[in-house]
């Protein structure tokens, strides 16, 4: 009846996940109840959980974001801890079972739970925006994709509490992650998140992709699109490229764990190696849709407060293309040790090598825009330096890693780990949080405490190095990754320091989480009331903060890039006396959410194998889904009297604040002086 | 309730769709013949297969599904000769890989 | 707000609907490019696990080139059927599109029958897909194929209901152009697989 669930799946015996578990019943009971006190529950569903306004949507996925993190920095803060103890024979708090399964959801949940929404979550925010578009080209579909990335984060959150997780590593090779190897549900709770949220990262990429190349604005040709849109459109490129390889893959070690089949089996004729071949067909193009959104975000950010063009436009974009197309040639450097040969390995480490050198070219544009540029220090900006020197460095050691020969050392050391936190958090963490920062207002119309950021700013890039330098070290001395605790005590001092660079990076969570009730608290006085907080040069910044949902009341007309910036030098006033119009925008949609709820049924019944859950939820989904082609009342028209209403009302704002963008920043500081 | 606008995908006609299932059928027939009649060489069959697939494939999209560079500002054909570049590198890559790991790992 | 969806006309602006259809099958085009990604790697993965066959059967043992011609046909006629419900389509005849759609289902739906024959006798012959690393690569790239052939099936039931209950409209439209590329891209792909599955396997 309920296949392989029993009450034993509760995991009774693990004090640690026990006292999680009361903490988010807690935590989850406090909240639906103060949604019911407020009477908030209509709210939500009609303006948020509903909505396919992209804006809304890009807002959601970084609000569950910012929550996985909280829970995958809690796996990273539990292994220093165990690592600063388990020395020398020690065994430390966390037996291997329970250990392994922590690192494995600690890259599960970073990278597909926090990263990837992060950097979608921006997309969906700024793209239409800075496009002069109205929405995406497929906005129910969006709704859709974020409810699959949602429904997916409750599933592996349900692992730690039902059953548990895999502990084969946040790739899950084969064939450890067999049926032979991995009997439990771990592994297929590792499958079924990634692959429902996995289609709605494909259904994203098709969507802004389409979205960039068929909604710009007039007079927005490819090479007058702002840098962030180039990344994105870039990243959406990869996403629809490399995201079915790993849909393929999964399916592949999924036929093998339910159907017997041997793909990857030891045995009739299976072959695991292809399994860490085409996962990493996946997972080398995936490392790119994270970076190059942020390196976007770094390209605007630098612009706006160097006050000057960035320098070299073209070069950014042919250097952007350039590694998205190099993305798919260098994927073996992830196994140069599983025994492909000389020539192989060579070939893989030249094209490793090579894919450096746009990126290089990218950090000497920013360098350039920087100089001669009158460079304000703002929160966003020292995240993007901290970024320029630690992505530079991390980076520097990627290319370490690209001689096969000295990868045969390195290969599963700590020094990998070192190398790809260093470019993870320098380039992709500093990235959003500099967006983060950069597009608050946009979205919420206010701005963020600069004092906070700051001071989170300098928590994460000291303990960034407090934390990590270490592990190069110990990774000279033979430390490898994985491992639960260590026979050498010599290594211990290094352990508990890069324990102490954990907690100060926990100190700067810490920074955001006061940051966002600090500017929460202050909102008033920190208004965006004329919706271009920075003095911005691109389309996003000509709305109001937050923008009408409808984005633009007249789509606008561009005439070269930085087109917002030309337009205020031009004049600043607003010539445009033409009458509103009509505006077409889509009805929100229940089909997406349903769908999704669904799709969650379905993943836990497969999990557990009760298949006649299993087939309740493929049915129910089919049938949400059938529920919408037959809908014909997807969207309506906003009358023009509506959007006069809305933009007089945006104009009176405008009118009620000082004049100049300075001066709000003006306002900001002094609020901060008694904060 | 006029046609769908032009900028949609050119609608050809009876005959361009007559003309494609023709070849389409020749370009069938051949290799099946070749295979099931031993009457080429292993090496020289496989070139038949590979070449008249390849032709097949053409002429299905050309005339049935319309594939052009008008279309879309050209970006239906950039996006179908990006995906079989990536499908080059990731199949071609692997099966290269997958040899070398074979003859050296003694798997598979 | 106003509800009203037909208040099109002069108060709407000029540009305002970015020609949707058009927006709607590149969009669909576009997904079948990852779909060609999944089956490119299906058939990386069959190229490399081909020769796994575990002391089982072979591709030249198992494969029947005359029931495999006959699946060609079946398809390769429905792709043209399609197109023939295309043009109907084009000239507005609803009534004729509905009966190319018909015939098209039907030659689809005997090549899905065929094809589960072909499995069910392979599997009661003691040559299932879990018998070895070809089997498994075999069912599940051929197996893949068929589904979407299924899924592309349901599809044109939902689209004869649409056509019978609205007619050729906005919505319906672009549905049977996005469908007519699904068709004639599975007629492609099943292309690579004849060529290089069956009959580069008997070689």
């Amino acid at each position: 009846m309920f296949g392989k669930l029993t009450l034993e799946a509760i995991p009774y015996h693990e004090p640690i996940i026990m006292v999680v578990a009361a903490f988010m019943a807690i935590g989850g009971a406090a909240l639906l109840g103060a949604l019911t006190y407020y009477r908030k529950w209509g709210w939500l569903w009609n303006e948020w959980f509903t909505s396919v306004d992209h804006k809304k949507l890009g807002i959601m996925y970084f609000v569950v974001a910012l929550v996985m993190l909280l829970r995958g920095f809690a796996d990273a803060i539990m292994m220093r801890t165990q690592l600063a103890m388990a020395a020398g024979g020690a065994a430390g708090y966390l037996p291997p079972e329970h250990y392994d399964q922590i690192f494995t959801a600690h890259g599960v949940i970073m990278i597909f739970f926090v990263a990837m929404p992060m950097v979608i979550g921006l997309m969906n925010l700024v793209v239409p925006l800075q496009i002069g578009a109205r929405d995406v080209a497929f906005p129910f579909l969006n709704n859709l994709s974020f409810w699959l990335f949602a429904v997916s984060a409750i599933l592996v959150n349900i692992s730690l509490v039902v059953g548990e997780f895999a502990k084969t590593g946040w790739l899950a090779y084969a064939p450890l992650s067999g049926i032979e190897f991995s009997p439990g549900v771990g592994v297929d709770y590792w499958i079924w998140a990634l692959q429902i949220s996995g289609i709605g990262t494909t259904l994203t990429g098709i969507n802004f992709f389409v979205t960039i190349l068929k909604m710009r604005t007039k007079g927005m040709t490819m090479f007058r699109m702002p840098i962030f849109t180039w990344t994105s459109l870039c990243a959406n490129v990869l996403i629809i490229a490399s995201f079915p390889i790993l849909t393929a893959t999964i399916a592949l070690l999924t036929l093998d764990r339910y159907f017997g089949m041997h793909f990857f089996t030891n045995d009739f004729g299976g072959n695991m190696m292809m399994y860490v071949n085409l996962i990493w067909a996946w997972g080398h193009p995936e490392v790119y849709i994270l970076i190059l959104p942020a390196f976007g975000v770094f390209s605007e950010v630098i612009a706006t407060f160097a006050r000057k063009r960035l320098f070299g436009y073209k070069t950014m974009v042919w250097a952007t293309v350039a590694i998205t197309l190099l993305s798919f040639i260098v994927w073996l450097h992830h196994f140069f040790t599983m025994g492909a040969g000389a020539n192989v390995n060579a070939f893989f480490g030249i094209m490793t090598m090579i894919i450096a050198i746009p990126t290089g070219v990218k950090v000497f544009n920013w360098l350039f825009t920087i100089f001669r540029g009158s460079l304000e220090l703002t929160s966003p900006v020292l995240w993007t330096l901290g970024f320029i020197i630690t992505f530079t460095l991390g980076g520097m050691t990627g290319v370490m890693l690209a001689l096969p020969a000295a990868n045969f050392v390195l290969h599963n050391s700590l020094f990998v780990i070192a190398h790809f936190h260093n470019v993870i958090i320098g380039g992709v963490v500093f990235g959003m949080m500099a967006g983060l920062t950069y597009w608050f207002p946009k979205a919420f119309g206010f701005t963020l405490s600069e004092k906070w950021g700051k001071r989170s700013f300098w928590c994460w890039f000291i303990g960034f190095y407090v934390a990590f330098m270490p592990l190069y070290v110990l990774s000279f001395f033979g430390a490898v990754r994985r491992m639960q605790s260590y026979a050498n005590p010599e290594w211990q001092p290094w352990m508990i320091l890069a324990w102490v660079g954990a907690v100060i990076i926990m100190m700067g969570i810490a920074c955001t989480i006061i940051q966002f009730w600090v500017s929460i608290r202050d909102r008033k006085l920190n208004a965006d009331l004329t919706g271009d907080p920075w003095d911005g040069r691109t389309l996003e910044w000509s709305t109001s903060s937050p923008a009408p949902f409808y984005n633009f009341a007249r789509l606008p007309e561009v005439g070269d890039i930085d087109s917002f910036w030309s337009q205020k030098q031009r004049s600043n006033e607003q010539l445009d006396e033409a009458p509103y119009t009509d505006i077409h925008m889509p009805r929100n949609t229940v089909a997406g959410p349903v769908i999704s709820f669904f799709a969650l049924i379905l993943g836990f019944a497969l999990v557990w194998h009760i298949w006649w859950l299993a087939a309740v939820g493929a049915l129910g989904a089919v049938a949400s889904f059938l529920a919408r082609v037959f809908n014909e009342d997807i969207d309506y028209y906003v009358p023009a009297a509506e959007v006069a209403r809305i933009e007089r009302a945006h104009e009176k704002r405008k009118t009620s604040a000082p004049s100049s963008a300075a001066s709000d920043r003006e306002q900001t500081n002094y609020v901060e002086a008694r904060a | 309730m006029g046609h769908s606008s032009s900028s949609t995908s050119s609608h050809g006609s009876v005959k361009s769709y007559v003309t494609g299932l023709l070849l389409s059928l020749v370009l069938t027939v051949i290799p099946f013949a070749v295979v099931m009649s031993g009457a080429l060489s292993t090496a020289t069959t496989v070139v038949v297969i590979a070449i008249t697939a390849v032709l097949q494939i053409l002429v299905q999209l050309v005339m049935f599904m319309h594939m052009n560079t008008k279309a879309d500002e050209g970006w239906n054909v950039m996006s179908f000769v990006f995906t079989l570049t990536i499908l080059v590198l990731v199949v071609g890559g692997s099966l290269w890989i997958m040899q070398h790991l074979h003859l050296n790992m003694m798997i598979g | 707000m106003a509800t009203d969806t037909l208040h099109h006309g002069a108060a709407s602006e000029p540009h305002e609907h970015h020609d949707a259809t058009g927006t709607k099958v590149f969009g669909f085009w576009v997904y079948l490019m990852s779909d060609l990604v999944i089956f490119g790697s299906l058939f990386a993965t069959y190229a490399v696990l081909m020769k796994g066959t575990a002391a089982g059967p072979t591709a030249a043992d198992i494969f029947e080139l005359p029931f495999v011609l006959v699946e060609t046909f079946l398809l390769l006629f429905s792709s043209f059927t399609f197109g023939m419900g295309v043009l109907a389509m084009n000239a507005e005849r609803v009534g004729q599109v509905k009966a190319w759609l018909a015939i098209t289902f039907l030659l689809g739906a005997a090549f899905v029958g065929m094809e589960v024959y072909e499995f069910q006798h392979l599997i009661h012959q003691g040559y299932g897909p879990d018998q070895s690393a070809f089997l498994s690569s075999f069912f599940t790239l051929v197996g893949t194929h068929g589904l979407h052939v299924t899924v592309g099936l349901v599809w044109i039931l939902v689209m004869l209901v649409q056509l019978s209950t609205k007619g050729i409209t906005p919505m319906t439209r672009p549905r049977i152009l996005c469908l007519s590329l699904f068709w004639h891209f599975l007629d492609i792909v099943w292309i690579c697989v004849f060529s290089f599955v069956y009959l580069m396997g008997v070689l």
